[in-house]
């Protein structure tokens, strides 16, 4: 990152798009990144579509396909820097439900010609295929977060999001708590904060979108959901949700579907 | 010797998700023509079965980025009447709201982003707003605005979370309204000065003979509910859906497309919804309409960029309209017990009609579902148009042809990440990816 600015590049696999219209949703202060950066290759947002090498690369989508799969090797050799931005990328996405199923069968189920069909088994985070060097969580993202990432890559310093759960923003918010209160399945106390706790302050339940914070206690929770009245396949559901495919989230999920969570 | 030419956009910009364009010409003719769609598919139909009929709302909201609020909308639509469930009439308005909100973000989204560049022989928004500031400032302001919508009723603008089956989770204040509603009063004199500016811009000509679909509902300009009608004369409830349309092969390619019944391809999104709806226009929409009545005496797909700007000025008043007559709902939302049925949902989503139908077990969890985007439904008429288009450009150079059909395709505002849960990646005996819908 020499006298010339460095080179950002917004790449996607599989996904709904929503973290590049996060992005987006910066409106001006969208102008100013183009003013710090130089946008090489955004396909959703410009013709210009420029080869690597990138300074920075973010990478929207799961892997889900051999050629996405290809893709995503070909991205993180052109790249200095690789941050994954969202739930699929960083998670596996709402997509990665399909780990467990049959994958086949479905093809079979809802395609004349599931010979057609060239899916992997499996939807899976960036992370899980190359080195990622920052990852920002979220279905979408908070920009707000894009933008401090990126700010500090121009100063050359890493990524420093919080690890923190939705817990300690409802407290920051002054929310009352919609567990205590009002005996809400909430995942607030095992999801990552970053969002701003924006459903609990809607009065209604977290449903882990930013996936799971520093260190979480899930099977404690799924005690005090199941202790309030849910079955453990309606906790284990409520798990395998949009950053379902976590480690944290999905064996606490597997415990309560096997019976000894 | 027969001139053999190709025309091939690997990896469309611009446009929602990942799509190609492959045409081959062979004197003249359109020997082959694909527009590919290489988007992975993610099985929405297939992993949301089992799911709650609780959690569908957020659910749906991930097949697309741009416009979550449409697949939630339709969502509730199809829950609430298989359910039986009544929605109280503040509810429905602040639903139209919300949905206005979405029409001005997409719409603005396009018209500045992905459409304007073409006009103007640029790459992007970011190039055109060191020429034309002004312009690229009006249309984030009015964009922020449909956004600041959607944040007011569901917290963020992408996958937003206020929806429930049977209203929102939380009712705004009538003050939250009424500042929102200072917000918006003199955005329509901009949508008007934005709209003007693209008028004056060299916006193509393609007019043609098409069948338009779009809701149609007797008191307003449709959005979340109606009979699904055409200028053809077809006029179905929504549950009638696959008595009109069919999804059939096409005998040169693997793909197939939906299809009206016996008469072949439609297109559906604004300019469709305008042409069908011109008597429930706002005033402030009418004139605009009218002003630029030239292009909109034939069906035009090119116009469609003026049809948004005109809904843009339609949202804006629909959305004050519900501001002025607002009294918070008694309940934000209506009781309701699961139990098993089938419903149907059509609403009007930024790009066209979107279908979606419902089945849910005796306790109450997704059983079958069904989703009919409308970029699927465009499909087989982007082909066509493009067929069309391309003999003329035979006299153009290479890289002319190609972005008059990059363009042209963009006029239909393209979502294939949306279409893509639907549309099916296959790939030909000679390995080409191509594109069959479900």
């Amino acid at each position: 990152m020499s006298g010339e600015r460095p080179r950002l590049a917004v790449h996607k696999l599989a996904s709904c798009d929503g973290c590049q219209v996060a992005i987006l949703n910066l409106e001006q202060r969208l102008l100013e990144l183009a003013d710090r950066f130089e946008v090489a290759f955004f396909l959703e947002a410009t013709s210009r579509a420029q080869s690597g090498p990138y300074d920075v690369a973010l990478v929207e989508g799961s892997v889900t396909t051999p050629s996405d799969l290809e893709r995503i090797h070909r991205i993180r050799e052109q790249s200095r820097t690789l941050v994954t931005i969202g739930a699929c990328a960083t998670s596996g996405g709402i997509q990665a439900l399909r780990n467990q199923a049959e994958v086949e069968s479905w093809k079979q189920q809802i395609y004349p010609h599931p010979e057609w069909i060239e899916v992997l088994a499996t939807s899976t985070p960036v992370s899980d295929h190359v080195h990622v060097d920052a990852q920002i969580e979220g279905c979408p993202v908070n920009a707000e977060q894009v933008l401090r990432v990126l700010t500090r890559a121009l100063l050359g310093a890493r990524s420093d999001l919080p690890g923190a759960s939705v817990c300690l923003e409802c407290k920051r918010r002054g929310n009352v708590c919609v567990v205590v209160a009002r005996g809400l399945p909430c995942l607030g106390p095992v999801t990552r904060g970053g969002c701003g706790a924006l459903c609990p302050s809607l009065g209604r339940d977290c449903y882990a979108c930013f996936g799971p914070s520093e260190d979480p206690n899930v099977d404690s929770l799924a005690r005090h959901l199941r202790a309030a009245g849910l079955s453990a396949r309606d906790v284990a559901r409520r798990l395998r949700g949009v950053a379902g495919w976590r480690p944290e989230l999905r064996e606490a999920a597997l415990r309560l579907e096997r019976g000894d969570g | 010797m027969v001139e053999r030419r190709r025309i091939e956009v690997r990896a469309l910009a611009r446009v929602e998700g990942h799509g190609a364009l492959h045409v081959a010409l062979e004197g003249g003719r359109v020997a082959e023509l694909r527009l590919e769609i290489f988007e992975p598919p993610r099985f929405f139909e297939a992993f949301l079965r089992g799911r709650a009929a609780a959690e569908l709302p957020d659910l749906v909201a991930r097949i697309c980025g741009i416009c979550p609020v449409a697949y939630q909308m339709s969502a509730v639509q199809a829950l609430e009447s298989l359910l039986g469930v009544e929605v109280e009439p503040q509810v429905r308005a602040l639903r139209r709201l919300y949905y206005a909100g979405e029409w001005i973000e997409s719409h603005l989204l396009h018209m500045i982003f992905l459409a304007a560049p073409d006009y103007l022989g640029l790459d992007d928004a970011m190039e055109i707003a060191r020429r034309e500031p002004r312009q690229v400032e009006r249309a984030l302001a009015l964009r922020a605005l449909g956004n600041r919508i959607l944040v007011l009723l569901g917290a963020r603008p992408v996958n937003p979370v206020g929806v429930r089956i049977g209203g929102f989770h939380q009712a705004p204040s009538r003050t939250e309204l009424e500042d929102l509603g200072d917000a918006l009063r003199p955005a329509r004199g901009e949508a008007e000065a934005l709209l003007q500016w693209f008028a004056s811009l060299p916006v193509p000509r393609r007019p043609q003979e098409i069948e338009l679909v779009a809701l149609h509902h007797p008191d307003e300009y449709p959005m979340s509910e109606g009979r699904i009608v055409s200028t053809r004369g077809l006029s179905v409830e929504p549950d009638a859906f696959d008595e009109a349309f069919e999804e059939s092969q096409v005998p040169h390619s693997t793909a197939l497309h939906c299809r009206l019944r016996e008469r072949g391809a439609y297109q559906v999104g604004p300019l469709a919804r305008l042409l069908l709806n011109r008597d429930h226009l706002s005033p402030a929409a009418r004139a605009a309409c009218d002003g630029l009545r030239d292009r909109f005496a034939q069906p035009d797909p090119a116009a469609s960029v003026f049809a948004r700007g005109i809904e843009v000025i339609q949202a804006i008043d629909e959305a004050l309209s519900v501001i002025e007559r607002y009294e918070p709902p008694a309940a934000p939302a209506a009781p309701w017990t699961p139990r098993a049925g089938v419903g149907y949902g059509a609403t009007e989503a930024p790009r066209g009609l979107l279908y979606m139908r419902v089945e849910t077990d005796p306790a109450g969890d997704i059983a079958q579902l069904r989703i009919v985007p409308p970029t699927a439904q465009n499909q087989a008429r982007i082909e066509d148009d493009l067929r069309g288009l391309l003999p003329a450009a035979l006299a153009l150079s290479e890289e002319e042809a190609r972005r008059r059909c990059e363009a042209a395709i963009r006029d239909y505002d393209p979502c294939i990440s949306c279409a893509t849960h639907f549309l099916r990646l296959v790939v030909d005996r000679r390995g080409d990816p191509c594109l069959a819908s479900s």
